[in-house]
């Protein structure tokens, strides 16, 4: 297949600060590539760049056989962007931002209004289509805002971190849409700091951390770099104390790590097995009741973890 | 093209969707405007204390007749006596460079024999040579100047009127046999005589009389209106350049900045969204004055470029403040500021005609100095040509301006990559 993209030797500075440090990789047609790393990692300035909102300092990228830095126009045409923030116009209506934006993207007339109500039953919005989207709630509002990215049918969509303070039941909408997407034939690049959309999501994953890619592959790639962590996650009852729970077992020998969210508590260790006795045992100490327990092959947490002994979440 | 347009309809939808907007655009202008007339008087037919008061102006009277002496009591009879403050001197060029030093409004020099002029002589039954009432204005005092003309044009009217209703009347009564052709002449001169001395009634007055009048129609209203429609102006174009800022900090301008237009296409489109919503809060604000407070603003053409004018001359100043400042709260901040300044320098409040050259030279830096001049000059029957130096004024002031913040926003990398 070949590349829609291709980044070369990527640097971005702002004054002394390095935001990208000389990145390069590049993504076949119709792939998921997602770049994975913490907040201030250099993902959005990355796609800052690679969308022409910004000018490298160094390097440069080809989308589609056109230069960034020297045919932006031509690039422009070519992606669709959708921002990590809401950008939209909340006293227009949902139609009318779709309308405004398509326009800026030389839609018009019949053509223009059929793609809008495709994009309007596309993001689940048809029926609100008319009314103002200062009246949505956040998650109807990221549809709309990933509606303006697809309306021109980009051969490359750029998605920056687009579930970032959703509730759960859209942001699925939002993973089931980019999946849906690419099966219709739409490469994407897509930034997050979740490993798990990351893991669900992508063919090929870039791991992107103070302005570095320190690794980059398909997921059992990545994950063979590693292959001698694995994560025990524990899932206890919403009665305990979880962060009690996590503090004591830091301390057992054997885990690197121990992480909460929520009522799930996820322990990083070279050998899982090992540790499940000790753990068990310590929680019952507590009067902890353990529901359920799964043993995680070596994920893409436990690779940024090896990369860098810190947590994506750090 | 299109799509700059586009930005600028878009930007016009926004800021007619802004109730906070809208009130500062439309009613806070259309209720000073109301509260200023009630104050003043200009609601009720009086001279009112607008600032349209005490204008300074020299009287010469060379005339021996009757009429120069009538015109000298019009201006100072006591339904003036608030709206002007006449001089009396016996030199016309003493008079004229009183004018030019800009210690008055005006100088009115009533020739010798204007009188014998227009009323014939009662023996010969032949009128004089032409003489005709000179009228030596100060440029620089375009409104208070306007007001005298007008108050002498109508007297002028009064006086015509009276002359040619004692022929027809004279005709007449030959026709019909009731006087000699000898007596024409005797009763011709009386009847005008007494027309004339109607001159000297209260029908000038600045409003508030009868339709079908012929009264000096300067209202204070027609001055208040343009003043605040163009002391708000000011504030739309500043809250209209600050939405710049505001797309840029709610993502819109980035995205619009990587969609296939041109960084010049965004701030073009911008700048047309504030030049179209402040023209259109011009023409609703002439149009409501003119249906609810009988506004005459006059030319109706020359009214429309005067407004287009005033409204490029302003989104310039709306641009710097947008590009002299960091954060749209900055722009708020300083655009209010920017407009209540602009509002007193540019003599939105009271007539700054009154008010020494130096001042009136500095007002000239605001759009609402020259606007308040070329619309007191329309609403006073002046035509396009004469109010051109305000329009070169206000576009110049634009493109200067335009000028200006282009570079400052290049410099700040606004709108680069």
């Amino acid at each position: 297949m070949p590349a829609i993209l291709e980044v070369q030797q990527l640097v971005k500075k702002y004054g002394d600060k390095v935001a990208v440090n000389g990145i390069s990789f590049d993504i076949q047609a119709g792939e998921i590539f997602s770049l994975l790393g913490p907040n201030g990692a250099g993902k959005t300035t990355t796609i800052s760049v690679l969308s022409t909102l910004y000018m490298p300092t160094a390097g440069d990228a080809v989308i589609g056989g056109h230069s960034v830095v020297k045919e932006p126009m031509a690039v422009r045409n070519l992606i669709g962007v959708v921002p990590q923030d809401l950008a939209l116009y909340e006293d227009l209506t949902a139609r009318e931002n779709l309308s405004f934006w398509g326009q800026m993207y030389n839609l018009s007339g019949k053509a223009l209004n059929a793609r809008i109500d495709q994009v309007l039953e596309q993001i689940g919005l048809k029926d609100r289509a008319n009314q103002r989207v200062k009246t949505f709630s956040g998650g109807m509002k990221r549809r709309v805002n990933i509606g303006v990215g697809l309306l021109h049918q980009p051969r490359l969509l750029f998605m920056d971190e687009p579930t970032v303070g959703i509730d759960p039941q859209s942001r699925r909408a939002i993973l089931d849409s980019v999946k849906d997407l690419n099966r219709q034939g739409m490469t994407v690049l897509y930034t997050t700091h979740y490993m798990e959309e990351a893991q669900e999501l992508s063919d090929r994953v870039g791991i992107i951390d103070h302005g570095d890619l320190i690794a980059l592959g398909t997921q059992s790639e990545l994950t063979r770099q590693v292959g001698e962590y694995e994560a025990l996650q524990l899932h206890i009852s919403e009665m305990d104390d979880s962060e009690a729970l996590a503090q004591a077992l830091r301390s057992v020998e054997g885990v690197v790590r121990a992480d909460v969210i929520d009522h799930n508590i996820t322990l990083i260790t070279p050998e899982a097995e090992k540790i499940l006795a000790p753990v068990v045992s310590r929680a019952n100490e507590r009067g902890i009741r353990i529901h359920t327990v799964t043993i995680q092959e070596p994920n893409l947490e436990a690779v940024f973890l090896h990369l860098t002994g810190r947590a994506l979440r750090d | 093209m299109k799509k700059i347009l586009l930005l600028g309809w878009k930007d016009l939808t926004l800021a007619f969707r802004d109730r906070a907007a809208l009130i500062m655009m439309l009613l806070a202008p259309f209720a000073l405007t109301l509260g200023l007339g009630l104050v003043t008087g200009g609601l009720s037919g009086g001279s009112g204390s607008s600032g349209l008061s005490a204008i300074p102006l020299v009287l010469v009277n060379q005339d021996s007749g009757q009429l120069g002496g009538e015109l000298v009591n019009v201006f100072q009879s006591a339904e003036l006596a608030g709206l002007v403050a006449p001089q009396v001197s016996g030199d016309a060029a003493a008079a004229r460079k009183l004018v030019d030093d800009d210690q008055t409004a005006a100088a009115v020099i009533i020739p010798a024999g204007f009188t014998a002029s227009i009323i014939p002589d009662a023996g010969t039954g032949q009128s004089g040579a032409a003489a005709q009432i000179e009228l030596y204005t100060n440029p620089s005092r375009p409104t208070s100047s306007g007001i005298i003309q007008a108050i002498v044009d109508q007297f002028i009217n009064q006086v015509e009127i009276g002359r040619v209703g004692a022929q027809v009347t004279v005709s007449g009564l030959i026709a019909s046999g009731r006087i000699e052709p000898q007596q024409a002449a005797v009763l011709g001169e009386q009847l005008a005589a007494r027309q004339a001395q109607a001159a000297d009634n209260p029908r000038i007055t600045l409003t508030g009389v009868e339709a079908d009048s012929p009264a000096v129609e300067f209202n204070v209203l027609a001055y208040m209106a343009p003043g605040m429609a163009l002391m708000f102006l000011m504030f739309t174009v500043s809250n209209g350049g600050r939405t710049l800022l505001v797309e840029k900090a709610q993502g819109t301008l980035p995205r619009l900045l990587v969609a296939p237009l041109s960084p010049a296409q965004v701030l073009l489109g911008k700048m047309f969204g504030v030049f179209l919503t402040g023209t259109a809060q011009m023409l609703i604000l002439i149009v409501a004055s003119t249906l609810l407070f009988q506004l005459k603003w006059g030319n109706p053409l020359a009214v429309l470029v005067l407004v287009l004018a005033c409204v490029v001359g302003a989104v310039g100043w709306g641009m710097l403040i947008t590009a002299l400042v960091k954060t749209p709260g900055q722009a708020a901040s300083i655009g209010s500021a920017v407009m209540l300044i602009f509002g007193i320098l540019g003599g939105s409040f009271f007539d700054i005609s009154l008010l020494p050259s130096w001042f009136r030279t500095v007002s000239k830096i605001t759009p609402n100095a020259w606007g308040l001049d070329g619309f007191s000059r329309l609403a006073l029957g002046s035509g396009l040509a004469e109010i051109v130096p305000d329009i070169a004024g206000l576009l110049a002031m634009g493109v200067v301006l335009f000028g200006v913040s282009l570079f400052l926003f290049m410099r700040r990398g606004v709108i680069q990559r």
